[in-house]
């Protein structure tokens, strides 16, 4: 290299190094935050409820002090008439989580605002208006996803939702999974929505 | 089934055989490439770049196919969804950038260890299985597309998770096949020698592979699957694919313009620095709605504000580099790609990607098509672009170092493609910013995200009419695809003369 002196910002090893430190430093602030962000979100805690809340009424109200919404957790409301334990919960849920990826709904749907923009979020699907009246809600999803071309839902859209050969127990379990999404503290997203106990 | 009836299906299949082979014959002549011009690595890296041009090619075939069903909302329905065609768009484009990637770095490996490839066999080993594995995914994906709701769909079938949704066998395929390239890289480094660009490649192949591990699991919480799959997605496309980008930019830069080792080497750990300093802690941004904590918001907000400057340095890096050496370069359609690609990274990703990243905006504009029309710049801009300027420079060597420029016979098929592909992807871009303000609007702030909202904002004339910008420059872009197939495939073959010599200083 050459002789003449250097000034520090056009030296070499001086980037090298800044690259090497930066890196590892953001890595590690990094590292720290997933393993708070983790236990701050376990299955069961304050943002991310257990699985068990899906024998819970679930709302979704704007806090005006907060500007935003969050969901709130009220009195015993079954899901298919039933009261499940904590196992139970558990199965039904990863049921349905595991069927929403084996049946790819993702590329149309977004969860928790992610996937594709072909069909509507479902993030707060179980609190939707579109389900008319709570005592009908659970049983018309059933109905819609086991035989979604029948039981279309297209606001006008002509789009329809495929037979995706869904079985009644996948869809109960699909039924479970979205009410238990509903609960999770997501920060206010979305905004301002308007849940199906609102207008009642 | 009788004698007759085999006999007569072997004797076509053998027909059918024998034809092929005479028009691949036929066709390998037309082309008229030699091979001899290659290294071996090399070699392996041209592979690479055939199989990506045609994932490329497949990319935006799909991505029509999911075009037209935003418009004719029938079409295609229950044999081949959209959600699909949309998969397989956005595979094929991961899967092609990766064989492009992969590609560039067997083709400058050689050159920059100064020695011959380690372990070219299983290299080439490795090229087969690979391209084997994802044609056996891709038939899958379009001949099963869905199971039940099992461990085992996720396993042979599909895992249903945006971007890697690649059933889990192939992922461990994946893993081995990233394993083998990295020991041809780091074997071949060591014997020959390293240098700054050797070193910066071989800690990004480090974190890219292990990256991809923590998409590799089944996760009942939807909060904590999102977290992980955030982890790939984002530290691969928004880090270490830009880490890598820099990397093959350095060394084309040299190659294309003869810009000093010393000042690529220095900018390269410039853009390290500034790229994983915003783009590891930027992560955040993906952070803000999934159910994690608040704080996500500060981080995630601040640092992805600060993404855009490693790129803009990119852009002033490589035009300062070919103003100072007045674009005397030794392939033109190569440097006109790289050019692209600093002002389409710096755009794609910078621009597009600043202007909803912030929380307070992002609350509205989060999972409409503004992320579509910041998806479809950027990951063209950063990552097409780079590699179609490698499928150049891979062209003039296999013809035997030919002369390219801007008036060579028929320059006007790479500059029309060079065109065409820019407008149309631009075009795509502006339609589904449109699409995506007016459904941030409509659907999120005035109708509040419910689903009556969504469909009010599909269904309202300016979300429509721009489906309908976005098939016609869907159309300019696949036009200006197939131009560029046609154009690699014949570019220099009529040319004698030699390329003007570059010697990096």
């Amino acid at each position: 290299m050459n002789d003449t002196p250097q000034p520090l910002w056009a030296s070499e090893t001086f980037w090298k190094k800044t690259a090497i430190w930066v890196t590892a430093g953001s890595f590690i602030v990094l590292v720290v935050l997933t393993f708070d962000s983790l236990s701050q979100t376990k299955a069961g805690s304050k943002r991310v409820p257990a699985y068990s809340v899906i024998n819970k009424k679930i709302d979704y109200q704007y806090q005006p002090q907060l500007h935003k919404s969050i969901p709130v957790i009220g009195e015993n409301e079954f899901l298919f008439g039933k009261e499940f334990t904590e196992e139970e919960a558990f199965q039904l849920v990863d049921l349905g989580k595991k069927t929403s990826q084996a049946k790819n709904c993702m590329n149309c749907h977004t969860l928790l605002g992610n996937g594709a923009y072909f069909a509507p979020d479902l993030t707060k699907a179980w609190l939707d208006q579109g389900w008319l009246s709570t005592q009908l809600r659970e049983d018309a999803m059933v109905k819609f996803l086991v035989d979604p071309e029948k039981n279309a839902r297209t606001f006008g859209s002509n789009r329809k939702m495929p037979n995706l050969d869904i079985t009644e127990e996948e869809a109960k379990g699909l039924v479970a999974f979205l009410k238990w999404m509903s609960s999770i503290d997501t920060n206010g997203f979305p905004y301002n929505f308007k849940t199906i106990y609102a207008e009642q | 089934m009788s004698t007759n009836g085999l006999d007569g299906v072997m004797h076509s299949a053998i027909n059918i055989c024998t034809r092929s082979q005479a028009r691949w014959a036929e066709f390998t002549q037309w082309v008229n490439l030699d091979s001899n011009n290659l290294s071996d690595g090399q070699k392996l890296a041209v592979k690479y770049f055939t199989v990506a041009v045609i994932l490329f090619f497949a990319q935006i075939l799909f991505g029509m196919l999911a075009a037209t069903q935003f418009i004719y909302p029938g079409f295609l329905y229950e044999i081949l969804d959209f959600n699909v065609n949309r998969m397989v768009h956005i595979n094929a484009m991961v899967v092609w950038m990766l064989y492009g990637f992969i590609g560039c770095v067997y083709w400058l490996l050689e050159d920059e260890s100064k020695t011959e490839i380690v372990g070219l066999k299983l290299g080439n080993i490795a090229f087969w299985v690979l391209t084997g594995a994802v044609t056996l995914v891709v038939l899958v994906y379009l001949l099963v597309q869905i199971g039940p709701g099992k461990t085992s769909s996720l396993w042979l079938i599909n895992e249903g998770r945006e971007y890697i949704e690649a059933p889990r066998w192939a992922d461990i395929g994946i893993v081995i096949v990233m394993l083998i390239f990295f020991y041809n890289v780091v074997a071949t480094f060591s014997k020959g020698q390293w240098s700054g660009i050797a070193g910066v490649l071989t800690l990004d192949l480090v974190a890219l592979a292990g990256l991809y591990v923590a998409g590799m699991f089944y996760m009942t919480n939807i909060t904590h699957d999102q977290y992980w799959w955030w982890w790939v997605i984002h530290l691969w496309v928004e880090a270490t694919w830009e880490v890598l980008v820099g990397v093959i930019m350095a060394w084309s830069l040299m190659k294309l313009l003869g810009v000093k080792r010393k000042i690529v080497q220095t900018w390269l750990y410039i853009e390290v620095a500034l790229m994983f300093g915003s783009g590891i802690l930027g992560l955040g941004h993906h952070y803000f709605w999934i159910g994690t904590p608040e704080y996500w918001f500060t981080i995630g907000g601040f640092f992805s504000a600060l993404e855009p400057i490693p790129l803009v340095a990119m852009v002033v890096h490589a035009v300062y580099d070919s103003g100072s050496h007045a674009f005397k370069n030794g392939n033109h359609p190569a440097l006109a790609w790289i050019i692209a690609h600093a002002f389409g990274n710096f755009f794609g990703a910078g621009v597009w990607g600043f202007m909803h990243t912030l929380p307070q905006i992002n609350l509205y504009t989060h999972g409409t098509q503004w992320s579509a029309s910041h998806g479809h710049l950027a990951f063209f801009g950063a990552y097409a672009t780079i590699n179609i300027a490698f499928f150049y420079l891979a062209i003039q060597h296999w013809r035997g170092n030919v002369w390219m420029s801007g008036q060579s016979e028929n320059a006007w098929r790479w500059k029309w493609a060079l065109g065409l592909l820019n407008v149309g992807v631009v075009g795509m871009t502006i339609a589904l910013l449109i699409a995506g303000y007016e459904q941030s609007f409509i659907e999120r702030a005035v109708e509040g995200s419910t689903w009556a909202g969504y469909f009010s904002a599909q269904n309202h004339p300016s979300f429509q009419s721009a489906m309908i910008w976005r098939w016609f420059f869907g159309l300019l872009t696949f036009a200006g695809l197939i131009l560029l197939i046609w154009d690699l495939m014949t570019i220099g073959k009529t040319e004698t003369r030699k390329a003007q010599e570059i010697i990096s200083e």
